[in-house]
């Protein structure tokens, strides 16, 4: 299938000795100069890239009090050398977060540490040299930025602070990731990361609705750019045409149907994703966030509901407020934004909606928690929600469900592998090796209560798992989306 | 006064000194540095309280830690309280009359050296043994095992094989604090306790030791999980929002 070896499935998880630099090949390709100039980045390495580097590093620690506490306080303890999927999947050391943290570190001592400056040596500090850039570009787009590294470390540092800040210093002296940096542009110019126009949208929703006509004999509509309606819902453009995400979209239109309230899509903030978070931008992050609150108040809308996106829902949830907020036109009974399992869980609470279980009896169970959602956002009042309204809504849709060992779920979940701007072909072996500790989870459900289906609530998970479970001898179409179930089990025209 | 007394007079004022400094310093740092998006690592708590709770259990419990590894978890807990314990002790040396608290716990940090250097012995172990931790080890790692155990044995020595003057030790102590300085016992063992100590103070502001003020500005535990505009946790005419984003929006 490849030029690589997709790992062998344990039947216990293994930590792997050290293999130094069997990732060192690994790199995603660079953006050109057309994708660069959109987010006002060099078109090209710049001449004096090292100078231009230390300058935005020491800008980045002035900006950001998380780089400063993190790069200073790191003990190199090991107690995080065994948590990242992508050292688990490959045994290079420098996918150990604290090994992947010191390529940013041992520069910074370098530049603005008395230590550094003086004993470089003995701290192992070093200067910013073409090698070290090249190592930089290879292992910062290793990580996904999950943050499970995060949970473990005894003080709290957060791995994807740091590569998203290694990602904003490669970008400020012209050297980019083409997969990111290309769909950021996309969204600039068109609205959305697969640079669907407006007709294109339109003609899909379309064909949609068709679809659940033909399919229930229940006209539903997935209704776009429609001003005054109650909701502005925001998701990720795979939902319009991906599989399994477009079955999760027919699920918060049949939703929304149920429930009786007005709603639509926008043409102009197409996309629930935000990638400038991965290449940790705040300017661009911003900009990206921008065009859901210019939607918001064009449609005139009152509520902003959020659909199954991992990463987009952390920008949403954390972020959006800061960057695009306050949303004090919008009605302030409710949160901004909220997410779409917040909205169904609260109308499966209320007896709102009919829900066939049977619907879904040809699949057995299992869910992942996706990394930005379990360790970066939450859902409903309590700390904690975004664990349990998922699990509910899909125990509420199905017969057959049970969760994956303890140690692989909740805030201890793995990433599927392809989070954090790494969905691309160009990082496949990457992607396949980076899932082994899902898919060893996964294999001990199969074997342990003969799960068949495992529903996500992210479109990158939903199509990293598409692509990479094949390699493990799951069927591509073992992976669905949570409002998928919904879908199927929903019995519509029901209530009044 | 002999030129060891001046010495180690002016050693101690002097490492006080870089210690209250470079710390004052880095600490005004991290409080003046801006954290311009929420990112605790949730579930988080939602309220400052929740908040208190949670660096509370980190700091006594070294919660995320125990999450993490139950070996270094036990050696650094170990270590850590034990030098909490030790150091407390040594507060006999700085207080007359001694406090009622401090000779109570007179007893217990007896033991608390031993379980200092226990706890550091295991983490060296674990650092020699274990591969991805010996990847990760710099020279300057080894050194700061290699300083802190010797602290702690020099200061065992001093009480299992060769006695020092602890009277005199406090006298000296004492004449540092007010101005009004006494003669240092001579003794070989003290001498090299007292040095590494002030070495210990004089690197730390310029070192990983850094973690011991850094733990308490860590925003994935110290902020309030309230990002988003919600009835109860957040009006929907607020934000959070640093200082130099908010020009952005100008």
């Amino acid at each position: 299938m490849a030029d690589f070896d997709t790992p062998v499935l344990k039947e216990y998880p293994v930590i792997p000795h050290i293999q130094e630099g069997v990732m060192a090949h690994s790199k995603p390709f660079v953006a050109k100069e057309q994708f660069q100039e959109p987010l006002g980045f060099p078109g090209e390495l710049v001449d004096n890239w090292e100078q231009v580097a230390i300058d935005k590093m020491g800008e980045l620690t002035g900006k950001y009090r998380s780089l400063a506490v993190f790069l200073d306080s790191c003990v190199k303890c090991g107690a995080c050398t065994d948590k990242c999927h992508y050292y688990l999947g490959t045994s290079d050391p420098k996918n150990m977060p604290v090994a992947r943290q010191d390529l940013y570190r041992k520069v910074y001592r370098r530049y603005y540490t008395f230590a550094g400056k003086h004993f470089p040596k003995l701290v192992g500090a070093t200067d910013l040299t073409k090698e070290v850039l090249d190592d930089w570009y290879s292992y910062f787009h290793q990580c996904s930025q999950c943050r499970r590294c995060s949970v473990y470390c005894p003080y709290g540092i957060d791995t994807a602070e740091i590569s998203m800040a290694a990602r904003e210093v490669m970008d400020s002296i012209g050297l980019g990731q083409k997969y990111c940096n290309e769909i950021i542009a996309k969204v600039y110019k068109i609205g959305n990361n697969l640079g669907l126009p407006q007709p294109a949208l339109a003609d899909t929703l379309e064909g949609l609705e068709e679809d659940i006509e033909d399919d229930t004999g229940v006209a539903v509509r997935l209704p776009l750019d429609e001003k005054g309606a109650d909701v502005l819902v925001v998701t990720p453009s795979a939902d319009f045409f991906a599989e399994p995400h477009v079955d999760g979209l027919m699920g918060y239109a049949k939703v929304f149907h149920e429930a009786g309230i007005s709603w639509t899509l926008s043409s102009h903030a197409s996309e629930a994703a935000n990638f400038g978070m991965f290449i940790g931008s705040y300017e661009n992050m911003r900009k990206v966030s921008l065009r859901i609150r210019e939607a918001a108040l064009d449609l005139g809308v009152k509520r902003i509901i959020f659909g199954e996106c991992g990463h987009a829902w952390r920008v949403a949830y954390s972020f959006l407020n800061t960057l695009a907020g306050p949303f004090d036109f919008l009605d302030p009974k409710y949160p901004v934004p909220m997410h779409i399992m917040e909205f169904t869980y609260d109308l499966i609470q209320r007896n709102a909606l009919t829900l066939d279980k049977s619907a879904n009896d040809d699949m057995r169970l299992t869910y992942h928690d996706s990394c930005n959602v379990a360790r970066a956002s939450r859902m409903g009042p309590m700390p904690g929600g975004q664990f349990v309204l998922p699990r509910e809504v899909i125990k509420a849709s199905c017969n057959h469900f049970f969760d994956m060992p303890q140690e692989t779920i909740h805030e201890a979940t793995y990433c599927c592998g392809g989070g954090g701007g790494l969905l691309t072909d160009d990082l496949m072996e990457l992607r396949v090796k980076g899932a082994l500790p899902r898919m060893e989870a996964l294999k001990h459900v199969v074997e342990e209560h003969g799960v068949t289906h495992m529903a996500a609530i992210c479109a990158i998970c939903k199509s990293q798992f598409a692509k990479v479970m094949p390699y493990y001898g799951f069927s591509m179409d073992s992976i669905v989306s949570v409002h998928q179930l919904v879908s199927n089990a929903i019995v519509l025209g029901n209530k009044q | 006064m002999s030129f060891l007394t001046i010495t180690y007079a002016l050693l101690f004022y002097a490492a006080t000194a870089l210690l209250v400094v470079g710390l004052a310093r880095k600490i005004t740092q991290y409080a003046k540095t801006p954290a311009p998006l929420k990112i605790p690592t949730t579930p988080a708590p939602v309220t400052r309280t929740g908040v208190v709770m949670r660096m509370f259990r980190e700091l006594v419990f070294f919660e995320s830690l125990f999450k993490s590894n139950k070996w270094i978890w036990i050696f650094g807990w170990m270590f850590h309280y034990g030098m909490f314990l030790v150091l407390a002790r040594h507060l006999r040396y700085f207080t007359d009359p001694v406090w009622t608290w401090v000779d109570l716990i007179q007893p217990f940090g007896m033991y608390a050296a031993f379980a200092m250097a226990a706890g550091l012995l295991g983490l060296w172990v674990r650092r020699l043994v274990v591969d991805r931790v010996r990847y990760i080890t710099a020279l300057s790692d080894h050194l700061m095992l290699a300083l802190l155990f010797a602290i702690a044995g020099t200061g065992l020595m001093m009480d299992y094989v060769t006695h020092t003057d602890i009277v005199a030790v406090k006298a000296f102590f004492l004449g540092l604090m007010y101005f009004d300085w006494q003669p240092i016992p001579t003794d070989p063992v003290l001498l090299t306790h007292l040095g590494l100590v002030a070495t210990l103070m004089i690197i730390f502001p310029i070192s990983k030791l850094l973690h011991a003020p850094g733990v308490f500005f860590s925003p994935t535990r110290n902020q309030v999980d309230n990002p988003r505009a919600e009835p109860g946790l957040r009006p929907h005419t607020s934000r959070h929002i640093a200082p130099w984003a908010a020009e952005l929006d100008k």
